[in-house]
């Protein structure tokens, strides 16, 4: 065994911060759009609009049940073909793997976010919407004023868990090469073959992060919760 | 569509019996890995849970370091790491084991210790859930700590989280597919390889997803008989009873209706 030399880590450091920027980056996208998608899967599902509620069903159901990996190498091949036939003529339209990434893991976690959300529309007490009927306010006004405050309230904890997961899950990208916190460490790690040093280091990043943000969910629980009991 | 799975790869087998090696690894990973990973997670889930501070910490900082490392991480330590901290004679065993199984056992120790971490959350929570009145009463008939937790809380608390130990199920065979960045020809790896040989990559994958829908459909059903059979009379909430819905309630970890 070699002994260990962290210099490789701390002189590429700028390339691995390039590197981690991504991941944040991915995430931060993510969270976003599939937060949104992911009220509007949910809405659909719970106000039961026809069809639309069983497309959303069986879409969260699909993405749940397959590996993001085989999500990624689905969306890296249909992407082009499907922006091809929108905008192009029908010519495959090739977006290279950072927008692939991009698409990919906010509809992936649109099916997450949504099954979230979903529980958190159910778990709103019947008299809220009651009451909101009984002011004679609209369908939207209910939702936007009403009942969602509360289910963020209420589901805040389990998104940002799941937003956690995701964090840890953009690392994946690394199967479409393309260079997040992972892919930037494999790529020094194989030019200099200091495997141990760099991935060693990746995974201590990795840890702080997520030890840190959990830290902060669990803190945000208690006082959520200190408020809901008053 | 699906025509080519009958035709003949570049190795002299049929692309059908590519997909069905790959979901043999895919099987053989989860299975085992499942096990391991229930056995470690029950074992680490009680010692959060006892008295002996030690003990605690020590369960805590497992269950912290292999949740919040992610799984691709993981098996890039086990298998290009942890060869090199070992003894120089061990690790140049372990890496020259045969080719399936140099990958094989990696991604196995992998996904079980990673789905240890979390069943071991599911199973302190289980614990947690049980009322006070069961430890109090276990000791009032003079148990001792052990006998306490193997007679009286572990049974009770593995039947209440069955419906949350499914989505673990879910989660182990899923992340199967993370073992084909180390070289295991799982299904994905498998999918893939077909569809780079015909660049029927419709076929290919809509292949693997429907067996991999499958999977998850046998599992959920699986674990929905096993729930209605161990679920404690009386604890049940009335949403639980139709059996074949399938993906309409199963909640993500920590929601709780």
């Amino acid at each position: 065994m070699s002994q260990l030399d962290f210099s490789v880590v701390f002189d590429n450091l700028p390339y691995l911060w390039q590197g981690l920027r991504f991941s944040l980056l991915l995430t931060a996208v993510a969270f976003a759009a599939g937060m949104v998608l992911g009220t509007g899967l949910a809405l659909l599902q719970h106000l039961e609009v026809p069809v639309g509620a069983q497309l959303a069903r069986g879409y969260v159901a699909l993405i749940r049940s397959i590996p993001l990996i085989l999500v990624l190498f689905w969306f890296f091949f249909l992407v082009p073909l499907m922006l091809g036939a929108l905008m192009n003529g029908g010519r495959p339209m090739p977006i290279g793997g950072v927008w692939t990434a991009f698409i990919t893991f906010s509809l992936f976690e649109a099916a997450y976010y949504s099954e979230i959300i979903r529980v958190g529309l159910r778990s709103v007490s019947k008299g809220q919407y009651e009451a909101a009927q009984a002011l004679s306010l609209s369908t939207y006004k209910t939702y936007r004023f009403v009942i969602l405050p509360q289910v963020v309230r209420v589901t805040s904890p389990i998104i940002l868990n799941q937003t956690i997961i995701l964090f840890q899950d953009t690392s994946l990208v690394y199967v479409l090469s393309l260079t997040d916190l992972v892919g930037a460490a494999s790529k020094l790690a194989q030019l200099n073959g200091r495997l141990v040093e760099m991935y060693l280091a990746v995974a201590a990043v990795y840890l702080v992060i997520c030890c840190t943000a959990s830290q902060l969910v669990a803190y945000l629980r208690r006082r959520t919760q200190l408020n809901q009991n008053r | 569509m699906f025509t080519v799975l009958f035709d003949q790869g570049s190795d002299g087998r049929m692309y059908g019996v590519w997909l069905l090696s790959g979901l043999g690894w895919t099987l053989s990973l989860a299975f085992f890995g499942w096990w391991l990973a229930f056995a470690i997670g029950l074992v680490v889930g009680i010692g959060r849970t006892v008295e002996n501070r030690t003990i605690a910490i020590l369960s805590r900082v497992y269950v912290e370091v292999f949740r919040n490392i992610p799984v691709l991480v993981q098996m890039f330590l086990w298998y290009f790491v942890v060869p090199e901290l070992l003894p120089a004679s061990l690790g140049t065993w372990i890496k020259q084991m045969p080719p399936p199984w140099g990958a094989f056992f990696p991604a196995l120790v992998c996904l079980s210790f990673y789905t240890a971490a979390r069943v071991a959350e599911q199973v302190r929570a289980g614990l947690e859930a049980l009322p006070a009145g069961q430890r109090e009463a276990a000791a009032a008939l003079g148990l001792t700590e052990r006998r306490t937790y193997w007679l009286v809380l572990v049974p009770q608390a593995l039947r209440l989280i069955v419906p949350s130990l499914t989505s673990e199920v879910m989660g182990i065979y899923k992340n199967t597919s993370v073992a084909l960045t180390i070289g295991l020809l799982e299904l994905t790896a498998e999918a893939r390889q077909i569809s780079e040989e015909t660049f029927q990559t419709f076929a290919a994958f809509g292949a693997a997803t429907i067996i991999y829908l499958m999977l998850a459909l046998a599992a959920y059903q699986l674990m929905s008989w096993i729930d209605e059979r161990a679920r404690i009379p009386g604890t049940a909430p009335p949403a639980r009873r139709k059996s074949l819905r399938l993906l309409a309630r199963r909640l993500p970890e920590g929601a709780s209706p």
